[in-house]
């Protein structure tokens, strides 16, 4: 660990502070229906758009009417982004001319924004026109993140409110947060960004004649803004191929700071809102907790592991005071690499600084673990605190009984029915990771993709599974994804690890929302101390952990300890 | 506690380990398995490695001795988890059996009309009564069937359900109409009126319930299966995918070797455990001599905020008691003592005797010379006074307004420390009443009810335990708030109507609170029906008994604490022993994952933390630990864990501690432990 290392984090960690109670209280406003800062200027073309879709699509509704909803609205999003794809070479903004993209690719990209994943099996700037970045990717990058905050609202009441079967309007929350949340942080970030240096500019490209007298193309575009919401919606998919480690899209390491601020505020601020709302601050700040142990856990040991150097590099007289620098950029050093590829894993975003595959096995495995613990430390906009509140009614449900009662979050009984789909959520992660990874590890065609043999080819394999069931995005490169193969499983397992995932969240929210909600005593199980945080964390290293510890062990584990051999892959 | 129906079974009781350890194999039946889904899944692979070890036999090929050897401790672990169910069901039967010694076939005087005033009667058999019949029990005639008494009066031997010896009044009309059948008339004779048909008896209730022949899954429990059924389908796609996993590296993995990762993966400690320890926490209620009519009851009992405890019998000794005599100026407290003594003498009410013995246990004195020959004036309705004529003193004491009466003075123009004392005593709760003697006014005696010793504590534990309790009383709101705050309740309900009690309820509920209760009036029905649990006494009436959920066979309704407590302990148990059996897993993973894998990958030794012998070793040494830590734990699924009365967080801490973090260390110590005995004993 270096100084520079330390300052980034307590830097990083205190914007993310500095702006958490603000940003949840304002969330908190927003999901309540009431009057914001905002609403002057964002509530006329609110009350004009809820108005355009009538009275009756205003009304609260159950948990099966919202979700409905929700589903018709992405899969009507999916349509779109498909279509857009495939005619791109017929529609506007084509500077370069790009044709329309192939099917199974096509698939692949609109599942992938649409369920905030943004896997991207594509290079941006060598396949996608602006009208399709701008209209296509860039506006499923907001709605994808709508869709997100407004399902964690509907879990947020259930538990703040009882005896009801209403959980609130789809629609009204989709306009809500993104009139109010997502649309006036990306506008200010990407001035931001802007001021900070990164291209703004319809053009598609200039070309540069090098000192040495080559011709080159540099690639331009819209960038600030679209990597504004890539950021704040956790979405991940770059302009460029290279993503942030490009220099369009992160020249220095100030804008770095600022998009792994951008990266982790709203979800972070999430919990704070769910305190709010519940009535019990405190309740927020344990979820809080729970995610910067699991998350700054990781970050110890990936900057620890890289700034360690690569032991083989070193005993050929590389200089290793600058850590393992291999697929890093020097204007970031090893340190806001590792620290980059800790919060994009975390939460769900997949943007990154560095290629995580070059990290030393055991830096490498952070992200991965990030993301196999279920997207949840602190996990994507509105996905991550509804998978933590699953945690949490989990972790309730095993180690609640020990006070002597049925296990009650918040007052909530946790029975049968809760149990029944929080277990069915939970299945969806390995079943999806494990179950295609396994398959594709047998499979002459799948394994012809990797780029690396060993525990290593092993890696990019699991890797890529799990960042598309995570919803994550990112890639451990390496992987030639854009094959049918590849394209369809990948589409397949983040679906799954969107829409499986969240249909059974919503049944628990239906459930848990017309219980009655008891009182606190103290003969009920505290969940707001640092037991309970314990406990959580406890519960998500130890069941995320068990899955998924032999697929370690075969990968980054035996990699790692290969390293004294001189064996590498 | 009084005396038990049934002595409780030691714990090592030979006759039942015996009968449980048959039953265990008898329970193998994969029909009844299946509703264990991870005692299911073990025997099902204990099969599959079974054929294994029966293909390496017959082609004198692989590992026979590795495979024989854990498809042995599998098949123990599901039979140690059927012994541990076995071993509380048994445990349940003995009682079951003592019990239907009581309920051989009677015969019955039926009556041949249907009107009580009629005793013409025929024999029948009991099994050929019909509800509504009327029968006649005679003394020394068992009581047929449960029943109602619609004529006469009789003492009723009721050991026989609750243990209890001395004979109870049983009468129509009131709360103590109900019968059971089974129990002995002692004397006088009565009319019953059948309310239960043949086979429906509170007795035979008792035994289904005691042998589980009813028994269905509670909703936590089965919402903890759910979990359960859960965590072993996640662990299996674990185990099934790591076969195509360690395929990538060249690695081929034995059956044998992967089903001994499952087996050791999924819950079997919780999942073998989990019915015994259902059954054993109703079986405890019952050694408590609380029949609970479902074990859903039970559970609530441990969920309770609030107890609704009725003031008299529960919190206060039955009767107002006389507690400190107050004389008036220029009258010695003795003197006042002995004048209310000798008018006590004939007095044969609670209070009176309460005065006798405050006046001979405190002030030491005994009855005079002769009192027997005394003129006693009775208490009437219209004097509302009682007293003595005795050498030549002339006493009166009753309410003070009508000692006052008989004075012909009125309460104003008494002395005021008179006045001030009744003042007093009115305010803290109690009752005055005034003594006279020859025309005086000598003093007034203090009426109080008496707080149970001890009660106070028990409630300060209760508020540790996050319970709160409401003392109900018919009592003006006044007494009821001077005994509120000493006995220490958390509130009152004063002047309290069945109707007021019912309504407490309800609002409570609506906050989401669970109430207990416990009652024996046919009027305390519809509460006892509202409560989460409501807790009929035996010697209430039928109605009462019909409306809760259990019944307490002593009738004492102190008794709601220990049923809370009881329910606590079983949800306790669970939580606990599934936290145990879920941190257990880390470290198996650390004795199996190396040794899957160290043929291909001789560096993953590293993870081998426990040195263990050998992979083979390593295997056989997780499966044989998890196969006897269901053993080593049936006795404490049957006695339940610790308890004990404070608040949650405490309680966490603890059992977090003890079952938590030592359900991570045990293992890596056990584990090591078998391994060595393996290795020098050469089994693998």
């Amino acid at each position: 660990m270096t100084v520079f290392g330390w300052l980034q984090i307590l830097f990083v960690a205190a914007l993310v502070l500095a702006t958490m109670v603000p940003l949840g209280r304002h969330m908190a406003r927003v999901y309540a229906g009431e009057r914001t800062v905002l609403s002057p200027v964002v509530g006329p073309l609110e009350r004009a758009l809820l108005a355009l879709a009538g009275a009756g699509a205003r009304r609260s509704q159950t948990w099966l009417g919202y979700t409905t909803a929700m589903l018709v609205f992405n899969a009507a999003g999916f349509a779109l982004l498909y279509a857009l794809l495939r005619l791109q070479g017929v529609l506007p903004l084509n500077p370069r001319g790009f044709d329309g993209v192939e099917p199974f690719l096509a698939f692949n990209t609109a599942i992938s924004f649409v369920t905030n994943t943004n896997w991207q099996a594509y290079g941006g700037e060598t396949t996608l026109s602006h009208f399709t970045q701008m209209a296509g990717l860039t506006v499923q990058n907001f709605l994808s993140a709508a869709t997100g905050l407004a399902l964690a609202a509907v879990m947020i009441r259930a538990f703040a409110l009882s005896g009801t079967d209403r959980v609130g309007n789809f629609w009204v929350d989709l306009t809500r947060v993104t009139l109010h949340v997502l649309l006036p942080l990306s506008v200010g970030l990407a001035l931001v960004f802007v001021a900070c240096g990164l291209p703004q500019t319809l053009l598609g490209s200039v070309d540069a004649t090098t000192l040495e007298g080559a011709k080159q193309t540099i690639a331009l575009g819209p960038v600030g803004s679209q990597e504004a919401i890539k950021l704040l919606g956790t979405n991940g998919g770059g302009f460029f191929n290279a993503n942030a480690a490009h220099p369009f899209e992160n020249p220095t390491p100030i804008t770095d700071a600022v998009e792994i601020w951008a990266l982790l505020a709203i979800s972070f601020a999430l919990t704070h809102t769910f305190g709010r709302m519940v009535g019990d601050a405190r309740q927020g700040w344990a979820l809080a907790a729970v995610m910067a142990i699991v998350l700054g856990g990781c970050l110890l040991v990936a900057q620890g592991i890289e700034a360690g150097g690569n032991p083989l590099l070193t005993a050929l007289g590389v200089d290793p005071s600058l850590g393992n620098m291999e697929g890093k950029e020097v204007r970031f050093g090893s340190a806001a690499s590792a620290l980059y590829a800790v919060a994009t894993t975390g939460t769900s975003t997949g943007s990154v600084n560095s290629m995580h595959e070059s990290f030393m096995p055991l830096g490498g495995l952070m992200p991965l673990l990030l993301i196999k613990l279920g997207e949840v430390a602190p996990g994507g906009v509105g996905s991550g605190l509804f998978g933590m509140l699953v945690i949490a009614i989990l972790t309730v449900f095993i180690a609640g009984l020990m006070v002597g009662r049925t296990p009650e979050y918040l007052g909530k009984k946790i029975e049968a029915r809760e149990m029944k789909l929080a277990m069915l959520a939970q299945l969806i992660l390995p079943a999806t990771i494990l179950g295609f990874t396994a398959v594709a590890a047998m499979m002459p065609a799948a394994l012809a993709s990797l780029a690396n043999a060993g525990p290593h080819g092993l890696t990019e394999l699991l890797y890529a599974y799990a960042s598309a069931t995570g919803n994550n995005g990112s890639a451990f490169a390496g992987l030639a994804a854009d094959t049918p193969w590849f394209d369809v499983t990948l589409g397949i397992a983040m679906f799954l690890g969107r829409f499986g995932y969240v249909v059974p969240v919503m049944a628990i929210a239906g459930s848990l929302i017309g219980k009655t909600r008891a009182a606190a005593s103290v003969g009920t199980f505290p969940t707001h101390g640092p037991l309970f945080v314990g406990l959580v964390t406890a519960v998500i290293l130890i069941l995320g952990g068990l899955q998924f510890f032999p697929a370690f062990a075969l990968g980054p584990i035996v990699e790692h300890l290969l390293i004294p051999t001189g064996q590498t892959f | 506690m009084s005396q038990h129906p049934i002595s409780a079974p030691s714990l090592l009781d030979g006759k039942i380990l015996a009968a449980a350890a048959l039953d265990a194999f008898v329970k193998l039946d994969p029909r009844r398995l299946v509703r264990n889904p991870v005692i299911f899944v073990t025997e099902v692979v204990a099969l599959v490695v079974t054929l294994v070890f029966a293909k390496d036999l017959a082609t004198a090929t692989g590992t026979p001795l590795f495979d024989g050897q854990i498809a042995a401790w599998l098949w123990f672990t599901v039979l140690f988890a059927n012994f541990a169910e076995a071993v509380a069901e048994g445990r349940g039967k003995a009682q079951a059996d003592a019990l239907r010694k009581t309920r051989s076939d009677t015969v019955a005087k039926r009556l041949m009309f249907d009107d009580p005033d009629d005793l013409a009667h025929t024999v029948v058999s009991s099994p050929d009564l019909r509800l509504d019949d009327l029968v006649l029990v005679e003394p020394g005639d068992v009581i047929p069937c449960d029943g109602e008494v619609v004529r006469g009066v009789a003492s009723v031997d009721e050991s026989a359900i609750t243990g209890e010896s001395a004979p109870v009044i049983r009468e129509s009309g009131g709360d103590r109409s109900a019968v059971t059948g089974g129990t002995t008339v002692l004397s006088d004779w009565i009319v019953v009126r059948i309310t239960a048909a043949p086979g429906t008896t509170f007795i035979d209730r008792m035994i289904a319930l005691v042998e589980g022949a009813e028994r269905q899954k509670t909703p936590n429990e089965l919402a903890l299966s759910i979990l359960l059924s859960g965590l072993t389908l996640i662990f299996l796609i674990t185990v099934v995918t790591l076969w195509g996993i360690a395929g990538h590296s060249g690695t081929i993995v034995s059956v044998t070797v992967l089903i001994a990762l499952l087996v050791t993966l999924i819950p079997t400690t919780i999942g073998g455990l989990l019915s015994a320890i259902g059954i054993a926490g109703m079986d405890r209620l019952i050694r408590f001599n609380v029949v609970a009519t479902s074990g859903r009851a039970v559970e609530a009992a441990g969920d309770v905020d609030t107890l609704l405890l009725d003031k008299t019998g529960t919190i206060t000794f039955g009767n107002r008691m006389a507690t400190e005599f107050l004389p008036v100026p220029g009258v010695s407290p003795q003197a006042l003592a002995e004048a209310a003594l000798i008018a006590s003498h004939a007095d044969e009410t609670p209070e009176g005797r309460s005065i006798v013995a405050l006046a001979e246990g405190v002030h030491g004195l005994a009855e005079p010379e002769g009192i027997a020959g005394a003129n006693f004036v009775p208490f009437t309705a219209q004097t509302r006074l009682s007293g003595v004529d005795f050498a030549g003193r002339s006493i009166r004491k009753g309410a003070v307004d009508a000692v006052m009466r008989h004075l012909g003075t009125s309460f104003e123009a008494a002395p005021s420390a008179f006045r001030d004392a009744v003042d007093r005593i009115a305010r803290t709760g109690g009752t005055p009443l005034a003594v006279a003697e020859n025309g005086r006014l000598i003093g007034a005696i203090q009426l109080k009810d008496v707080v149970k010793p001890g009660i106070k504590e028990r409630f300060a534990e209760l508020r540790a335990m996050g319970i709160r309790t409401v003392m109900v009383t018919g009592d003006n709101p006044v007494t009821a708030a001077a005994i509120a705050s000493e006995a220490g309740v958390d509130d009152f309900i004063a002047e309290a109507t069945p109707q007021d009690k019912l309504a407490y309820i309800r609002s409570e509920q609506t906050h989401g609170r669970l109430i207990a209760m416990c009652g024996d009036g046919t009027n305390d029905a519809p509460a006892l029906a509202q409560a989460d649990v409501g807790v009929a006494m035996q010697s209430g009436t039928q109605a009462a008994r019909e409306a809760g959920n259990m019944v307490d066979l002593d009738s004492d309704p102190t008794k709601l604490i220990e049923v809370v407590a009881i329910g606590k302990q079983l949800l306790m148990t669970r939580g606990s022993l599934t936290t145990f059996s879920i941190a257990n897993d880390v470290a198996k993973y650390f004795a199996i994952v190396p040794a899957l894998f160290v043929a291909t990958w001789p560096q993953l030794n590293a993870l081998n933390v426990m040195g263990l012998a050998s992979p083979e070793s390593a295997i056989l040494s997780a499966v044989i630990f998890n196969a006897l830590i269901i053993v080593a734990l049936i006795p404490l699924a049957l006695k339940g864990i610790a308890y004990r009365p404070v608040g949650a967080a405490a309680l966490l801490r603890r059992n977090l501690l003890v079952w938590g973090v030592g359900g991570l260390v045990l293992p890596f110590a056990g584990i090591k432990a078998i391994d060595a005995i393996v290795a020098a004993l050469h089994l693998a």
